[in-house]
């Protein structure tokens, strides 16, 4: 009678079919669950608002990856009365959507930013990234304030978005053609005008980090973390409760 | 069934092959080396979330920086190392064969080593790609893709041309992890490049789905690299340092099988209550409550060796290393699936719990596991009686035992007080306490954590020492000692 133990009597004497025993049996548990999440519709929500980062907010995020952010942050507010209450409506999947890749993290030594956009003003973020603990005694972050003073760049940032546009988010061939000029003109004093709000609608443009004279990482750090967040309505559209949960 | 008396390691004759133990040499030494070099960057993170000043408020001394050398210097250096070098030392004896592929071997092991190198500089220098345990950049992803399998095609060409009619239990284990890393690694790190003379790059899944690839990643580089290899190596060490054979043949083939079929289910047990949806949690939540049952025969299989040689352990310091390894096998994968289920994990998830349940798996299971396996290796590896000292592996032993149970009760401590305090409503029904607070209530227990982490990696220090002096000063031997003849259990 075959049983685990007579196939397995054949298997431990042959290199080749143990190997493709162990192909096998390893392969079930990751296609029956993530081979449907690009398959189900239903998987991301279609919520309006969403829309991808600007030239400047990408930078921003990359500067969130490079420093490693993520492990001390999560941006991913579950479904509990607390955490609503402390941080706003749970996060939703479509929110992510553009994310290459997630952000949620998976520990919180510091509070979720998931819907940090506009809580705090430009000043205390630049202060509290200079120097967290002059805003926040107890905080242990680390200081970035090298940021302030370290320059940045949008010469390249037009290829990033191409190569975003290749892992499918859906930037338009004027967002591309504009990028370096965009990427300048959102940090600028004065506000980056009509063409700018037309292409990234709901994207503020100031100097965020306080100093005119220079863009700097700390202008694209603040720009990302202010936006976080913000797209999507959120007193408009009521998430419906049973969706994926 | 008919079970080949080879399988038990304490019979293979050394004798006749002549096995290519350099290589073996060279790994172990790496492995030592990085032990030391990754454990002392995790007590420099443990003393910088107690003392922010400490982050020293340069770009590449920074915590979010420092965290991945830690992780992948642990793992990837540590780990690693230890995994590959024994798993050479263990083909060729239970295979009765010398090492496949000649300089391919050299390849691997120098390949390897450039992959820590390159990853560990570029986390410091800024480029890291945020996925957990997957941090290196593209470029350094695909020279580990090459060198892997080169590692791959060495193990299984070396078991290709055995003298034995049948696999070890071991080796099982060793193909599954290699085999399975390779999949895992290729296909969570598919991602676009900006530019090819460039190091940044966009991961080609965004989002839901790039999360749910990502913990399918996570939780089986813990599965396979951090159980299913270390298993290999439990299933070798274990018998021939208690010299009795596996307890159990059948219960090694059922949890094997069961052991790696289910792991790769386990992965949404990272992503409870998020945006992923709820029929992958649930069928995450319930495969890793099954998980239990193959890792504790596992444990079972284990621990039940040793019997009727427990009095060794009062004597035998090696042995109780490898012991109370399995023991804290056995300790983490109950801890496991019970945080898996969504209610504990609704409590346990973003807090220190999760960092204490790590640490228990990997202080107390890997580090101990591998502490036992380069005592048993490095006095055959360099031609010595014995280790040079044998209180200094005592000592070691206890100074290991206390930091673990320092850091990981101080994680429990700190992690379910501040999952609680961050539900915790006060009577007028406000949250009773800010996110600051919470912070501030664990400073002490990072201190003890810091404290913990300090007696560890002591000694560890001190383990590097002896196997120094082993290899420079034991005392050699004449001549190869038979091994005893033994019988399998059955
Ligand atoms: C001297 C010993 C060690 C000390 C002091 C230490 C310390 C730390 C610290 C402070 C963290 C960061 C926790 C946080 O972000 O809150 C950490 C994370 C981590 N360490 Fe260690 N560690 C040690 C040994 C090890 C070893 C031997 C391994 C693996 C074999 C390991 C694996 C990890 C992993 C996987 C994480 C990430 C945990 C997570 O993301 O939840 N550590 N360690
Ligand atoms: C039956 C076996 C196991 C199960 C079911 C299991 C389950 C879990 C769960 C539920 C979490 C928390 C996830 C979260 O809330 O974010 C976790 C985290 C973790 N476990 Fe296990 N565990 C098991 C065994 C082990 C072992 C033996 C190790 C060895 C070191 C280990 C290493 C880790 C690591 C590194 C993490 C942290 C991942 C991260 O967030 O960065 N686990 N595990």
């Amino acid at each position: 009678m075959a049983n685990i133990y007579s196939i397995h009597d054949v298997l431990q004497k042959h290199s080749i079919k143990l190997m493709v025993g162990i192909v096998a049996a390893v392969s079930v548990g990751g296609l029956v669950e993530i081979a449907p999440l690009f398959l189900i519709e239903n998987t991301i929500e279609k919520v309006e608002g969403m829309r991808p980062y600007t030239p400047l907010e990408l930078a921003g995020r990359n500067i969130y990856i490079r420093e490693g952010c993520y492990l001390c942050h999560s941006q991913q507010i579950r479904p509990f009365r607390d955490e609503v209450d402390r941080y706003g409506p749970y996060s939703l999947a479509a929110e992510s959507m553009y994310d290459h890749p997630f952000q949620w993290g998976s520990k919180r030594t510091g509070p979720d930013l998931a819907r940090v956009g506009n809580k705090y003003s430009d000043d205390w973020q630049v202060r509290h990234l200079i120097h967290p603990q002059s805003v926040v005694p107890e905080s242990v972050m680390p200081s970035y304030a090298f940021l302030a003073t370290t320059p940045i760049s949008g010469d390249e940032i037009a290829e990033h978005l191409k190569t975003l546009r290749l892992t499918g988010v859906p930037y338009t061939d004027e967002q591309i053609a504009s990028a370096a000029t965009d990427f300048a003109a959102q940090g600028s004093i004065d506000g980056a005008g009509a063409e700018f709000d037309a292409r990234w609608p709901k994207a503020p443009s100031r100097d965020f980090d306080g100093n005119p004279e220079q863009l700097t990482e700390m202008d694209a750090l603040v720009a990302y973390l202010q936006m976080l967040g913000t797209l999507v309505d959120f007193p408009k559209i009521v998430p419906d409760a049973d969706f994926n949960r | 069934m008919t079970i080949s008396t080879a399988l038990s390691p304490g019979r293979m004759p050394d004798a006749p092959v002549a096995y290519r133990d350099d290589v073996v040499r060279w790994f172990m030494i790496a492995a030592v080396f990085w032990a030391v070099v990754g454990m002392l960057v995790g007590v420099v993170i443990a003393a910088q979330l107690t003392y922010p000043a400490l982050n020293l408020g340069l770009p590449w001394t920074s915590f979010g920086r420092l965290r991945p050398v830690h992780t992948s210097g642990v793992i990837f250096a540590f780990g690693g190392s230890m995994l590959i070098g024994t798993s050479f030392y263990i083909v060729q004896r239970t295979c009765r064969a010398r090492l496949f592929g000649g300089f391919a071997a050299e390849f691997v092991f120098w390949g390897y080593q450039a992959f820590i190198v390159m990853a560990a500089l570029s986390y410091v220098l800024g480029g890291s790609q945020s996925k957990e345990y997957a941090e290196p950049e593209w470029y350094i992803d695909l020279w580990l893709a090459v060198v892997w399998v080169t590692y791959l095609v060495v193990f299984a060409g070396t078991i290709m041309k055995r003298k034995e009619p049948h696999i070890y239990v071991s080796l099982w284990y060793f193909l599954a992890f290699i085999i399975t890393i390779a999949v895992l690694h290729i296909v969570n790190n598919l991602a676009i490049p900006v530019s090819f003379f460039g190091s940044k790059s966009y991961s080609l899944f965004s989002g839901v789905q790039d999360a749910m690839t990502q913990w399918w990643y996570g939780h089986n580089a813990v599965g396979f690299f951090l159980t299913a290899g270390f298993l290999g190596m439990m299933y070798y060490f274990v018998p021939k340092q208690a010299e009795r054979p596996i307890w159990s043949y059948r219960l090694s083939i059922i949890s094997f099988w069961s052991l790696i079929f289910v792991y790769i289910w386990a992965g949404p047990h990272h992503l409870h209550y998020t945006a992923l949806p709820d029929w992958v949690q649930m069928l995450g939540m319930t495969f890793s409550v099954i998980l239990w049952m193959p890792s504790w025969a596992s444990m079972v299989n284990g621990i039940m060796t040793v019997s009727g040689r427990w009095d060794r352990l009062r004597t035998d310091p090696i042995l109780r290393f490898m012991v109370v390894a399995v023991a804290f096998y056995g300790m983490s994968t109950f801890e496991g699936p019970l945080m898996s289920i969504r209610a504990v994990n609704g409590l346990s998830h973003y807090t220190d719990w999760t960092v204490g349940h790590v640490h228990s798996g990997a202080l107390g299971w890997n580090a101990f596991i591998s502490f036992g396996a380069l005592y048993y290796l490095f006095p055959r590896l360099w031609g010595r009686k014995a280790m040079y000292s044998e209180p200094a592996i005592r000592l070691h032993f206890w100074l290991g035992t206390i930091g673990i149970v320092l850091y990981i009760t101080a994680m429990w401590a700190s992690g379910i007080m501040q999952g609680l305090m961050w539900r915790a409503y006060d009577s007028l029904g406000f949250l009773q306490y800010s996110f600051v607070e919470t912070v501030a209530a664990m400073h002490p227990y990072y201190a003890i954590r810091a404290v913990g982490g300090l007696c560890f990696l002591s000694g560890t220090v001190i383990m590097a020492w002896n196997l120094w002096k082993t290899a420079t000063a034991g005392e050699p031997v004449e001549a190869q000692p038979a091994t005893p003849a033994l019988q399998p259990a059955e």
